[in-house]
């Protein structure tokens, strides 16, 4: 083996993976941000740019529009519109890349909510010429509720404001200010031109007031993990593995994937919603014996205890378990074309566990706009964010969304078809108490 | 006891995990989810290298036990001999139970004819369609990519199918955070793509920490082929070369292992996995682009074969 294939396999073997997210419109230059990403870290490679100047001449365009690459559906294509969240991949010598790419109109909040959910890193993309507008308070509303780690502004056609300091100044501050009352825990600023290339792979030559990162260069830096030891440790049950094989006839172990925090041999552990305890004596990491195991690792966990444990149980810390309940308040992201009514009976998926729930009051629905509150709605429609409370059948092991994104998620499914209804984030909407405006619904509900 | 080794960040943080880790954990965990809310799960299985690590995924997901799927491969009738031996053998190693759909069977009956440019791969929706509904399978695993093509971009992990085992991309359910929904009536199924996140580059390296066997013919081999359609077939009893087409000896190889009429094989001297990762490190293609004429039909050859109940 060569040198250079040395270093090569070395290198690809010590990457990490960050999951993202961009939302904005064609018109904020989110396609020619992306496709530059792509382009410039030679993730586009040679037929699938032909296919797209290929398209693009047909479609009597002149320059290649890069917005085909992503725009894999027939109907989009024909449309020239993005309908759905197109997930990209590439990467650069330190880090692989999941892109979800998400159209930003307010009629698809529900895919922006969608790609938002598994990101870890939000790219806000507002045009320096028109500042921060309804769109971007939206989707900073978007990554407040979602608690997406990082969000960065990334302010561009910088080249379109003489690149001058003050322009991108003004409105990173009234973002920052913004976001940071939702409670968006870091944001970075960062000005660009995504069409001349300013920052965004390579530093501009043309701003040197700016010393921060370029935009790749603050993906391949931003940390994807954190102190998960400060974490509420969460282990939901997916399957029981027992072999009950002449090699291992007493083998029983909990397979499932950590949704937070860490475990550790010797631990003590409360099963719920039984409440029973008991003390791990294995961790098996697929084939390896371990001490301790962490998110977003599957393992398979053994128990000193033969105890009654199956799919749907949650594993937790005994001095750190969670309180278990029937009556779940969050907000919720609409995302079938058929409403949500009260009174309507419904299916919560909470981690590994399906129970049957009621919807017992639509307190509200949100405007992410503008952040006002429309009291008792009676029903949400596609797109909609709203708050509820649900009555579940069965008790659940819940946590606020704030403190574990993968415990306190919830799906509202319709039990006739298995349409998935609504998306659910259990406890307070945002991290921090904002003031908002309640207004009467324009639709004129008589109260 | 070893604490775990695949720890690697910029960062110096103790809890990352490699893109490999981060994957795989992903990938198991749709695997489990699958094991626990269905009754039928079966796993496509061509010998193919994604097939390939799918299996290796599903061995690891529920060890010491055995895996409690079975396989399905939909065999052309023109696959590489290659292939179908290395099939068989993982196959008896693991003790798995396999079935086969046989498309030169349904050519037999007259319930399928050949097309006019020899291709059989479009003719694997009707047996793959009807075994799946013989056996009533309710969860279906692929090795489809969303890096491989962009109506597989679209795709969900879980990807509901009706009886005719369809694919409606407009009505498709929004997947978000970790919780798949499965939830389906019967006579419908659920198509599931465990390895939905992962490129090409991704398998490879997978292929080679966990130190996995492929066939040979994705490795270089010298083999008598001939150009069609800019790419090097494979000359055999499928029906090439025509005529008008001259066969040479080439050291090729394999990027993808599909139906021989019409998988191409790419100039290499990579014998080694660390040569082949090194050639797709720097390759400026596709691997559909550089080895699959039947992609190369339409700008939506791939969503409309999806539609009809493709893989």
């Amino acid at each position: 083996m060569s040198t250079s294939t040395e270093q090569l396999t070395e290198q690809l073997a010590a990457t990490t993976l960050l999951r993202f997210a961009t939302a904005g419109s064609v018109d904020d230059g989110k396609s020619t941000l992306v496709g530059r990403l792509l382009h410039d870290s030679k993730s586009v490679l040679v037929d699938q740019l032909e296919a797209v100047e290929h398209a693009s001449r047909s479609r009597g365009q002149e320059a290649p529009d890069l917005a085909l690459l992503t725009d894999g559906l027939r109907a989009e294509r024909e449309q020239g519109i993005t309908i759905d969240v197109a997930y990209r991949y590439f990467a650069t010598p330190r880090r692989r890349f999941i892109l979800a790419d998400t159209p930003g109109h307010v009629q698809y909040t529900r895919n922006m909510v969608t790609g938002a959910s598994t990101a870890e890193l939000a790219v806000v993309l507002v045009d320096a010429r028109n500042g921060v507008v309804e769109q971007t308070r939206r989707h900073a509303a978007v990554a407040a509720l979602l608690r997406v780690p990082h969000v960065v502004l990334a302010v561009n056609k910088m080249d379109l404001v003489e690149y001058r300091e003050p322009v991108f100044a003004a409105i990173a501050e009234e973002f920052t200010t913004y976001a940071s009352e939702l409670g968006v825990p870091e944001i970075t600023a960062i000005p660009i031109s995504a069409l001349a290339g300013d920052n965004v792979v390579e530093p501009s030559a043309n701003m040197d007031w700016y010393g921060g990162p370029t935009v790749l260069e603050h993906l391949e830096t931003v940390p994807v993990s954190h102190d998960l030891t400060a974490c509420h440790a969460r282990f939901p049950v997916q399957y029981v593995i027992r072999p009950q094989t002449a090699e291992h006839p007493d083998y029983r172990g909990y397979a499932g994937q950590i949704a937070a925090g860490a475990f550790r041999v010797g631990e003590e552990i409360t099963v719920l919603p039984s409440g029973k305890t008991s003390t791990i004596t294995g961790i098996d990491a697929l084939g390896e014996a371990v001490d301790i195991a962490w998110a977003p690792q599957s393992v398979t966990i053994r128990l000193a205890d033969d105890i009654d444990i199956s799919r749907g149980d949650l594993l937790a810390p005994s001095g750190d378990a969670p309180a278990t309940t029937q009556d779940i308040e969050a907000t919720v992201c609409h995302v079938a074309d058929r409403a949500l009514a009260v009174g309507q009976r419904v299916l919560l998926k909470h981690t590994t566990r399906t129970v049957k729930a009621i919807v017992k009051e639509i307190p509200s629905r949100l405007t992410l706009d503008d952040l006002s509150q429309h009291p008792n709605p009676g029903q949400l429609v596609a797109n909609d964010i709203g708050r509820v409370v649900v009555r579940t059948a069965e008790p659940l092991a819940l946590d606020a969304y704030a403190d574990s994104r993968r415990t306190g998620s919830f799906l509202l499914i319709d039990p006739a078809d298995g349409t998935t209804l609504a998306a659910g984030m259990a406890g307070e909407s945002f991290a921090t108490a904002k003031a908002v405006s309640v207004v009467e619904d324009e639709e004129g509900w008589d109260f | 006891m070893t604490t775990v080794a695949h720890v690697h960040d910029s960062t110096d943080n103790p809890f990352a995990l490699s893109h490999l880790d981060s994957l795989e954990s992903e990938a198991v965990h749709i695997f489990r989810e699958v094991a626990g809310e269905f009754e039928r799960p079966v796993i496509l299985f061509s010998g193919g290298k994604d097939s390939i690590v799918m299996l290796h995924l599903a061995l690891k997901a529920f060890a010491p036990a055995a895996i409690p799927f079975t396989l399905l491969h939909v065999d052309t009738g023109h696959n590489f001999p290659e292939v179908l031996e290395y099939r068989d053998r993982i196959v008896a190693k693991h003790g798995l139970r396999l079935h086969v759909a046989s498309v030169q069977e349904y050519i037999d009956a007259g319930k399928l004819r050949e097309r006019p440019d020899g291709t059989r791969n479009p003719l694997q929706t009707v047996p793959l369609t009807e075994a799946i509904q013989q056996h009533r399978f309710d969860a279906v695993f692929g090795g489809g990519r969303r890096d491989e093509e962009k109506a597989r971009a679209k795709e969900r992990v879980f990807s509901l199918r009706d009886e005719f085992s369809q694919w409606d991309p407009r009505r498709q359910r929004p997947e978000l955070w970790q919780l798949y929904n499965g939830r389906h009536a019967p006579g419908e199924h659920v198509r599931v793509f465990p390895l939905s996140n992962w490129t090409e580059l991704d398998v490879w390296q997978y292929i080679q920490r966990e130190k996995i066997e492929l066939p040979e013919i994705y490795f270089a081999h010298e083999r008598e082929v001939f150009a069609r359609s800019g790419m090097w077939l494979t000359a055999g009893d499928w029906g090439g070369p025509k005529e008008s087409e001259t066969t040479q000896t080439r050291l090729i190889r394999y990027r993808t292992v599909g139906d021989m009429s019409c998988t191409g094989a790419v100039d290499s001297d990579a014998t080694t996995l660390d040569a082949v990762i090194a050639e797709i490190a720097a390759s400026r293609l596709t691997e559909r682009g550089a080895t699959r004429a039947d992609d190369k039909m339409s700008e939506a050859a791939m969503e409309d074969r999806k539609r009809e109940g493709y893989f």
